[in-house]
């Protein structure tokens, strides 16, 4: 511990700290731009600087560190002048069309210029007019609202490896962009959305699908359903003002009633068909020497990473589709067949905490039925916008429960959401075939939490299986470089592309950095879903009693002919460059 | 700086001395601006396919090596053309109209400054001060100097080069 002193008040504090960390631990608040923790510490906005007693000038307080005796004053004419000159250079060339933002009202410049008292803006300089990048299917990037400030280069950069924007050019002429200025849809972006949610502006945004949802629900024609996946509901609720980690599930069931769809329906339960037919697959890939490990393939950010990056790891990828895609396949055969209604008039709605689930949609090979399995997919951040659209009160909603046959899904499928949650619901399922008879212990401890790869060695009757479970694509990229390299041996290893898992995925609701500094996000959010998975009567996938009625009915058995033909997919090499 | 324009043609020969340049290099830190400064030397420009191979080489990301490569002045993404065309575009020559010039020469060769023309024969390049100050504005075509230039003597210099 270190004693320093801030605006004259003496306090200790820990000597890892920065003067931005000791301040906000006095309760002083200092503002900030360009920092988000952990993920972009670089001092480059200047919106943080201090007084430092000694120093030839004011400095940036995200970077300076403490030391015994250090005294800072944050709130002086000079601190502040300094900070309003910055802000009002920075906004000089700013697309200011906050009403039609869609960082509106969430937006942290918007919430600087209130702070810092702005009220005009001196510099009338030269703006920008640079095209829109909104070729991907995923990610929009809107150069004239960047502010520079190097979050979205951070987090994929250093955090995700896949490093497809940087800082190109100089002086005024900067831009963060990609190499040859190319859109992201020709770099190998893996479409994550990480940069969407470190970004403090509207730079960065979802290709936003709502109008083409409004559009089928308007059509008579069509027979609309829509399947929400596990993160979404422990996050939903923070766009309208409830506290991060709430649970919404029944009313976003009901919101989802009442903004017309046929039937809602929950991606968990073809989560817990993934179980079977993957916890099949792992079995019988042990049972006849097939390649392991066996790696999860239900984040699409991760299987467009390894398509671009590992090309020689595409066969221990699971053939399994993911989820939702799945549950599309299902819909338009099975539903279809049992409810008689023609597939090409279903049209299929996910509701994904995702970006890379757009582009996912998107691919050729997973129509089954010879339309895209999913038709649309929108971000938790779009279904809140369509729900503030349709008028619908959302906190005020009565809870409802999901329709059936689709409805009543397990506590397996629940913890897809968090990080570990596929390899410990998979444990569940293959712990129990392999002993044939249930067994009463079901969580598995050692696969949760937030270390950034985590190993554990399980012993199940018959065979132990050597696990691994990585999130975030850097933390994904080492253990495959540690696997590649023969230093570590496994079974089954779980990847999701995003830190933190689906609940933190690029379409989730965006928490500004001074919450982030605070809470955990991931954290949070995965509690959520590991109360709602204890609260459900049944908590295992092969125990849904839907999906048992589904393997007697139609599919046969997991990794059957019929699956193959519906729930599977294949996987290719991508170019990088 | 603009988007690369020529068609890349590189033989064996400059692929394997840029690898060797590399390995040189490989395990210090800050290797990148070394190696592009050599990569520079070997093929004239820096186009897509010299970053892929340092990028691979180096472990670093085309993102980042573009990125300094349009931070510094010095690397070129273009080839140069048999005749280099400088025109000072500092302090004294822009005063004295080095911007007319300078948008003669574009006009008249159908580039942009860091561009090559089809036929290989000029390049264009904008400046800083090259101390000719007295003869400003000044362009440099290789080792020829112009001083005192109005935009009427462009066509008339430029047109010397192109017999």
């Amino acid at each position: 511990m270190v004693n320093i002193k801030i605006n004259g008040q003496k306090i200790q504090v820990p000597k890892t700290y920065t003067v931005l960390e000791a301040a906000k631990s006095a309760n002083i608040d200092i503002p900030t731009l360009c920092y988000l923790k952990e993920i972009n510490e670089i001092g480059a906005c200047r919106i943080c600087v201090v007084e430092v007693k000694g120093a030839r000038s004011l400095q940036a307080a995200c970077v300076y560190p403490v030391s015994e005796g250090l005294e800072i004053k944050t709130n002086t004419p000079s601190v502040r002048e300094a900070r309003k000159v910055t802000l009002e250079l920075i906004l000089s060339n700013h697309d200011r069309k906050c009403l039609t933002c869609i960082r509106n009202r969430n937006c942290e410049l918007q919430k600087l210029a209130e702070d810092l008292n702005i009220q005009d803006i001196r510099f009338e300089g030269e703006t920008y007019k640079l095209p829109l990048d909104d070729f991907s299917p995923s990610v929009v990037r809107d150069p004239n609202k960047c502010v520079l400030c190097r979050r979205c280069v951070g987090v994929c950069k250093n955090i995700q490896t896949v490093s497809v924007i940087d800082a190109q050019e100089r002086g005024f002429d900067t831009i963060v962009a990609s190499a040859f200025n190319k859109p992201l849809s020709e770099v190998p972006c893996t479409m994550c959305g990480q940069c969407i949610i470190a970004c403090p502006v509207g730079a960065l945004r979802e290709k936003d699908d709502t109008d083409r949802v409004w559009e089928a629900l308007a059509d008579e024609e069509k027979h609309v359903v829509v399947q929400t996946a596990p993160a979404v509901r422990v996050a939903l609720g923070e766009e309208f003002g409830m506290p991060i980690g709430t649970r919404v599930t029944g009313k976003m069931v009901a919101a989802l009633r009442k903004m017309g769809f046929a039937k809602v329906f929950d991606t968990d339960t073809a989560a817990d068909l993934t179980i079977l037919e993957e916890g099949t697959e792992l079995l019988n890939r042990i049972k006849e020497g097939g390649t392991l490990p066996l790696i999860t393939s239900c984040s699409p950010g991760w299987i467009k990473f390894c398509e671009h990056n590992y090309p020689e790891f595409l066969d221990h990828l699971s053939s399994c589709k993911s989820p939702h895609q799945m549950f599309g396949a299902i819909i338009k055969s099975y539903y279809a067949e049992k409810e008689g209604i023609d597939p090409s008039k279903i049209y299929v709605v996910s509701i994904m905490p995702c970006t890379a689930k757009k582009f996912e949609s998107q691919r050729e090979e997973l129509a089954a039925t010879g339309t895209p399995d999913v038709d649309a997919v929108v971000t938790t951040r779009e279904l809140a916008r369509m729900i503030k659209e349709a008028g619908i009160e959302f906190t005020a909603l009565a809870d409802e429960a999901f329709d059936n046959p689709f409805g009543d899904a397990t506590g397996a499928g629940v913890i897809f959401g968090a990080t570990g949650g596929v390899m410990e619901a998979a444990l569940r399922t293959v712990a129990e075939i392999l002993a044939g008879k249930s067994i009463d212990s079901i969580e598995y401890g050692a696969v949760r939490g937030l270390g950034g790869i985590k190993e554990a060695t399980i012993e199940l009757p018959g065979k132990t299986i050597r696990a691994a479970v990585a999130h975030g694509l850097g933390n994904a990229r080492k253990l495959l470089d540690r696997v590649k390299a023969g230093e570590a041996q496994y079974d089954f290893i779980e990847v999701m592309g995003c830190p933190g898992g689906c609940v933190t995925g690029g379409g989730q609701p965006i928490q500004p950095a001074k919450v982030r500094m605070d809470i955990d996000l991931r954290a949070e959010r995965a509690k959520a879903i590991y109360d709602e998975d204890r609260s459900l009567p049944v908590r295992k996938s092969h125990e849904n009693p839907f999906i048992k009625k589904l393997y007697e009915e139609y599919l046969g058995e997991p990794c059957g002919h019929k699956s193959h033909e519906l729930l599977h997919t294949h996987y290719k090499a991508r170019e990088n460059y | 700086m603009g988007e690369q324009n020529c068609t890349f043609v590189g033989t064996k020969e400059q692929e394997q001395k840029l690898l060797e340049v590399i390995e040189k290099h490989k395990d210090t830190k800050g290797a990148l601006i070394p190696v592009l400064h050599e990569a520079q030397e070997i093929y004239g420009y820096l186009p897509l396919e010299v970053q892929k191979i340092v990028s691979e080489g180096l472990d670093v990301s085309l993102t980042e090596i573009y990125g300094v490569i349009t931070f510094y002045t010095q690397f070129s993404l273009n080839p140069k053309g048999k005749y280099k065309i400088g025109v000072c575009l500092g302090t004294a020559c822009y005063v004295k109209g080095a911007g007319p010039i300078i948008d003669k020469v574009k006009e008249k060769l159908g580039i942009n400054v860091d561009e090559c023309s089809e036929d290989g024969l000029f390049s264009l390049e904008a400046t800083r001060c090259i101390g000719a100050c007295g003869l400003a504005p000044v362009m440099t075509i290789n080792d020829d100097v112009y001083g005192k230039l109005e935009t009427e003597d462009v066509e008339g210099i430029l047109e010397k080069y192109m017999k």
